[in-house]
């Protein structure tokens, strides 16, 4: 690698890192309430872009207030999916969960095609395009506010799940449905309320990486970023979410960035580091890197 | 001291009821089964009265636990079903409920083995107590409440409630499902594993909370003293059912609880309390 451009690589990295945190977060949410892996969070992801394009096109608003609306269908989504396709499968085995957030991607990406078009579209922009220049490291301006709106959105949601009663009944549930429901808890309504967070910061990820990328049915692949990062963090962990998210961006970023010939190019490293890096890390740490440890006491 | 055979117990002569004044809580003759084919409970009924606190007492596996959990609806969580008989509670039936309705009616269940959230501090583990009710605002008064009752746990507020004491946390439980405002406590083994003193400390603010805050209490206990010696009444379970029921005093100074209980005869080995009974009726007979 040319050394020079390490720190340029660095902070490519982490803008988009960022995004990737967002995403691992809906994971994290959705696994931690309701022991359920998300295979859908992409296509949910890729779902909100085409909303947002939808009335940006078709209704004729502004970027800002489609970025509104589709948030609130984020949340129909969410509960919807939650009421409609999990609910009944409490209680059933792992692999039944497994098989139906697998069907819903595909039902999502059915859907989207169906309704919008398979072809690519673009969104207005959200933030202005200047270059931010800092140091040797230039940055374009519309990368470093997504990065913002998405940690802006990671800090929304970890002070609303400390300090808020809903926040605390999720924490509750997490740890131990049959004592949430002995405390009064209404479980179910829970996993609803993970399903429409996890939605919604998926769909404002989406919308931050379609204003600057442009709206295609490909957007869902990138949950497959934030499943490295996922793993990576512990599936458990929320801080885990952000520090994998960060972590991901940044590897894909350096290794994508190493001087390569045409061969190893078609190779995309970039794309397969992350992977590599998680293998690594989950034979020496199963549980992810701040995988919660089981508090035992005799 | 009524005694009874089997599912045809009879009814309870009115002036041993211990519902004198006012029944909060009847249990009509109810059976369970587990996964639709493990029958448990056999025909149980009791009655708990308004104020009052009644033991339920009976070795391992008698369907202690299962009795508490077909109140408070916890047991469709795990399978389980009331398929015969009725469950009471200020007059409306109970068992079709689920057990977020039972709770917000005034049943709160405190399950056995000191069950915490474990990495939520211990005023966050007393706060989700309350968000069953509707109104938040009492929520500081009802910590107060709590406080006061278990003053070790003012410090501890803040600690993650894991890490605290067997007897601490047993105290965490109880103070958490005092923060529903429950009209009936259901309480599972406060004194599992912890040391005598502590189970002495915790006996007492349990009869203060009865007294204080009118709860009614339905107290599983192994340690049957230490239990009678708060309850106004108790029963006892056997295989899933009731095989011996009587105001708590009576049932103290019964040798044959006290021998069943103490575990031991002369010869050194454990009775069930079948072969007590028997051992009774044969002297009635014989005397
Ligand atoms: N979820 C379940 N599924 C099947 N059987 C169960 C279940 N829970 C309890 N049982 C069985 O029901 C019987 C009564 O259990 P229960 O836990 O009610 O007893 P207990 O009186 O509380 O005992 P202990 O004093 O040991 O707590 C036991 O034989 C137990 O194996
Ligand atoms: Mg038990």
């Amino acid at each position: 690698m040319n050394w020079d451009l390490f720190p340029q690589f660095l902070a490519t990295g982490l803008l988009t890192g960022g995004i990737y945190a967002l995403i691992a977060l809906g994971l994290v949410l959705i696994y931690k309430s309701s022991r359920v892996f998300n295979f859908a969070q992409g296509h949910i992801l890729m779902l909100g872009a085409f909303v947002a394009w939808w009335f940006t096109e078709n209704l004729g608003w502004s970027i800002w207030l489609a970025f509104g609306a589709t948030i609130g269908v984020a949340v129909l989504v969410g509960l919807l999916i939650e009421r409609l396709a999990l609910r009944p499968l409490i209680g059933q085995p792992i692999l039944a969960t497994v098989m139906m957030t697998l069907a819903l991607s595909q039902v999502l990406q059915g859907a989207v095609i169906l309704f919008f078009g398979a072809n690519q579209r673009s969104l207005p922009m959200m933030f202005p395009l200047q270059p931010v220049i800092l140091g040797d490291v230039r940055l374009k301006l519309n990368l470093v506010l997504a990065f913002g709106m998405a940690m802006l959105g990671f800090l929304l949601f970890v002070l609303f799940f400390r300090y808020t009663r809903w926040g605390l009944a999720m924490r509750a549930a997490a740890e131990d449905h049959q004592l949430a429901q002995s405390v009064g808890l209404r479980v179910p309504r829970i996993f609803g309320l993970a399903w429409a967070i996890a939605s919604v910061v998926a769909i404002v990820g989406g919308v931050l990486l379609a204003s600057i990328s442009g709206v295609e049915t490909n957007l869902a692949i990138i949950a497959l970023k934030a499943f490295p990062a996922v793993l990576f963090g512990g599936l458990e962990s929320i801080p885990g979410a952000i520090i994998g998210g960060l972590t991901v961006g940044v590897i894909e970023s350096l290794v994508g960035g190493l001087p390569q010939d045409a061969a190893f190019r078609a190779l995309h490293l970039g794309d397969i580091a992350p992977y590599v890096f998680m293998l690594l890390v989950l034979l020496v740490r199963p549980d992810g890197l701040f995988g919660l440890k089981r508090i035992e006491r005799i | 001291m009524t005694w009874r055979q089997g599912e045809s117990s009879p009814c309870l002569p009115f002036s041993l009821s211990p519902c004198r004044l006012k029944c909060m809580l009847k249990l009509n003759n109810i059976e369970v089964v587990y996964s639709d084919v493990i029958l448990v409970l056999r025909g149980v009924s009791l009655e708990v009265g308004d104020g009052q606190i009644v033991a339920l007492l009976g070795a391992n596996g008698a369907g202690k636990t299962t009795a508490l959990k077909a109140i408070s609806g916890l047991l469709r969580t795990e399978l389980g079903q009331v398929t015969r008989g009725s469950i009471e509670f200020d007059g409306a039936r109970l068992d079709r409920l689920g057990p977020e309705d039972i709770v917000e009616r005034g049943i709160v269940q405190v399950l056995e083995g000191r069950r915490l959230f474990a990495h939520l501090t211990t005023e966050e583990n007393l706060i989700t107590g309350a968000l069953s009710r509707r109104n938040g605002a009492s929520v500081k008064r009802d910590l107060e409440m709590v406080y006061d009752y278990f003053p070790r746990l003012r410090d501890l507020r803040g600690r993650v409630s894991g890490y605290l004491s067997g007897g601490e946390q047993q105290m965490v439980v109880i103070g958490r499902a005092l923060m529903a405002h429950p009209k009936v406590m259901l309480l599972d083994e406060p004194s599992l594993g912890l040391a005598p003193l502590i189970v002495e400390e915790i006996f007492q603010v349990i009869k203060k909370i009865n007294q204080q805050e009118k709860t009614s209490l339905l107290l599983v206990e192994q340690i049957a003293q230490a239990a009678l010696g708060i309850a106004d009444y108790g029963y006892v379970m056997e295989s899933g059912r009731v095989v011996l029921d009587g105001p708590a005093d009576k049932l103290r100074d019964n040798e044959d609880i006290k021998e069943f209980y103490l575990g031991l005869t002369q010869l050194g080995e454990r009775k069930s309390y079948r072969e007590v009974k028997h051992y009774k009726r044969r002297k009635r007979w014989l005397g």
